[in-house]
């Protein structure tokens, strides 16, 4: 019982760091808060990339592909989309500086 | 797993928390996305070097395939098409945790304690409805299903019956892990759920729930990190929850709803629940053409623009800084307005407008920019509706009262770009269309745009 106790104290201190990091994101940003808290969601990866590779049984390891590949989808196409975006975002107040076609 | 794992683990975790620290500017926003793919990076490389992992067959598979997915969505995706990609995204998050978690359930051939057990069937449960509820959302945004909120009798009652059923079932399996039918049903409830949960829900109440299944894939990872005690999923999924909640939470108040009026309100089933006040006909409506609207722009010196939802279906977002550009060089002070609910996701109109390079020190938030209405020559609202209608203040009866909304009426004048006189997603009639002082444009956004850019040009 004493792990899964630590795991709750990291669980519940983690929800804290997140409220306050995420309340100074400003509202400019929340898609890309959005997309990109998302692609760090698809941490769970790393168990499927166990329950895909460890081998006990082939159901196990076809759910484990099946997750493998949701998780992948979730990261990659997250961090993809959230850089695209965050690409887009300029200061520029002379619009003619570097402008391509729209 | 061993200590270098552990501490790679710790590594990532440490670059998450910096990465959304940083997106708390545009400056360093894409650094701070670049530290958290870094992490994911290390967390990634550092598992497939853990002796477990006996085959790689499958997992060159599934990383071939999904990054394959995941890049072209990402790079081909319309940033007007936003929402549902971010709902897709969460979807497939919740879905490779319940995946997970029970992919462990058969590799560890029922021996569970009970915290395991408890946290399995939560990480289902909710990894279920997630990928379902955001299904259903993306197909709602896509326009595959109708956008209106779908409703019958007892739906509330429904839910609340699916989700204690579920809860029961899961009780009996903590109680006895070796009766996986429980984990099936269970299964199968959640996906109900799922379903009934997002579909009465309609179009402009998209934001709170994206937000919160965001909120409910990082919840999802967290529970599939108890399972597996892994503290970097425990660590990212409650970050992630916690940035969902935060922003359901700043959705809710911009409507003044709590959030179980959002879920379970329904609202603008249908036009019934408009105003006391008799609807007056279009032929009230003082109705104007660009040519007049390019006239009031020509003596103007201040305006404020407010897109709406109507901006992204007309993709009028690169017209538009066009005509912001060119009424700048008339020497008009140009700013734009963002209601917190415009569009269907958190941010959604910052992101069009950033599309089509507005420089983001343009974009007010609403509660920078309200005051300054009153100081402005012209509001131009283009596609929005609900957060420019005055009853929001004014008519205690009117579903939108006490919602927050952009003092657009305080302006000099007004001009508002339609399609029609149609009343916006909450059924309700708009009186700013029959003040004296607005002019209605009925047209396609985009076009209007255009049309307003040539006799701007032509004056």
């Amino acid at each position: 019982m004493e792990g899964i106790m630590v795991s709750l104290y990291i669980f519940v201190l983690a929800i804290f760091v997140g409220f306050e990091l995420i309340t100074k994101v400003p509202p400019l940003l929340h898609t890309p808060l959005m997309s990109g808290s998302n692609a760090i969601s698809g941490i769970t990866i790393v168990g499927a990339l166990i329950s895909a590779g460890a081998g006990h049984s082939q159901i196990a390891k076809i759910l484990g592909l099946l997750a493998v590949i949701t998780a992948t989808i979730n990261v990659v196409g997250g961090y993809m989309v959230t850089d695209r975006m965050l690409e887009m975002f300029k200061k520029d107040k002379k619009p003619n500086k570097k402008q391509g076609a729209a | 797993m061993t200590i270098l794992t552990e501490l790679t683990y710790l590594v990532a975790a440490i670059l998450f928390i910096l990465g959304l620290k940083y997106l708390g500017s545009p400056k360093t926003a894409r650094k701070g996305n670049f530290l958290s793919m870094l992490g994911m990076l290390l967390a990634i490389v550092v598992t497939l070097l853990d002796k477990e992992i006996l085959d790689f067959t499958y997992i060159i598979a599934g990383i071939v395939i999904g990054a394959a997915i995941g890049a072209y969505a990402a790079r081909k995706v319309e940033m007007t098409a936003m929402p549902q990609m971010v709902a897709l995204f969460n979807g497939f998050g919740g879905a490779a945790s319940a995946l997970v978690a029970y992919s462990e359930y058969i590799r560890s051939g029922a021996q569970m304690t009970t915290d395991v057990s408890v946290t399995l069937v939560l990480s289902l449960l909710i990894g279920v409805v997630t990928f379902v509820g955001s299904v259903v959302a993306y197909a709602k945004l896509q326009g595959l299903i109708t956008g209106a909120p779908v409703t019958f009798p007892g739906q509330k009652f429904a839910n609340g019956i699916l989700l204690i059923g579920a809860l029961v079932l899961g009780g009996f399996f903590v109680y006895n892990p070796s009766v996986e039918t429980f984990l099936l049903v269970i299964i199968g409830l959640a996906a109900i759920l799922g379903i009934t949960s997002v579909i009465p829900i309609g179009g402009a109440d998209m934001p709170v729930v994206i937000s919160l299944l965001n909120s409910y894939s990082g919840l999802a990872a967290a529970m599939t990190g108890f399972v597996l005690s892994n503290n970097v999923l425990i660590i990212s999924g409650a970050l992630v929850g916690a940035s969902g909640i935060i922003l359901t939470n700043i959705m809710c108040k911009a409507m003044n709803r709590s959030l179980a009026n959002v879920l379970f309100g329904a609202v603008g089933t249908d036009g019934s629940s408009g105003t006391g006040g008799a609807r007056k006909d279009k032929s009230e409506v003082a109705q104007y053409t660009a040519e007049d609207a390019a006239t009031v722009f020509e003596a103007a010196q201040s305006v404020i623009i407010v897109p709406g939802y109507g901006l992204a279906v007309a993709q009028a977002q690169h017209v538009l800084h066009e005509l912001d550009q060119l009424l700048t060089q008339k020497g008009i002070e140009v700013k734009y307005a963002i209601h917190p609910v415009a569009g269907r996701m958190p941010g959604h109109m910052n992101v069009l407008l950033a599309e089509a390079d507005v420089p983001y020190d343009m974009l007010y938030e609403m509660d920078q920019i309200n005051d300054e209405f009153q100081n402005t020559d012209v509001a131009l609202v283009i596609g929005a509706n609900d957060v420019i209608n005055p009853a929001a203040r004014t008519d205690p009866n009117s579903p939108l009262y006490g919602m927050p909304i952009l003092n657009v009426d305080k302006a000099r004048t007004v001009m508002i770009i339609k399609r029609s006189l149609s009343p916006g997603f909450a059924g309700v009639d708009n009186e700013l269309f029959y003040d004296p002082k607005t002019m209605m444009l009925f047209g396609d956004a985009k076009e209007m745009v255009t049309e307003l850019i040539k006799e701007l040009k032509n004056l």
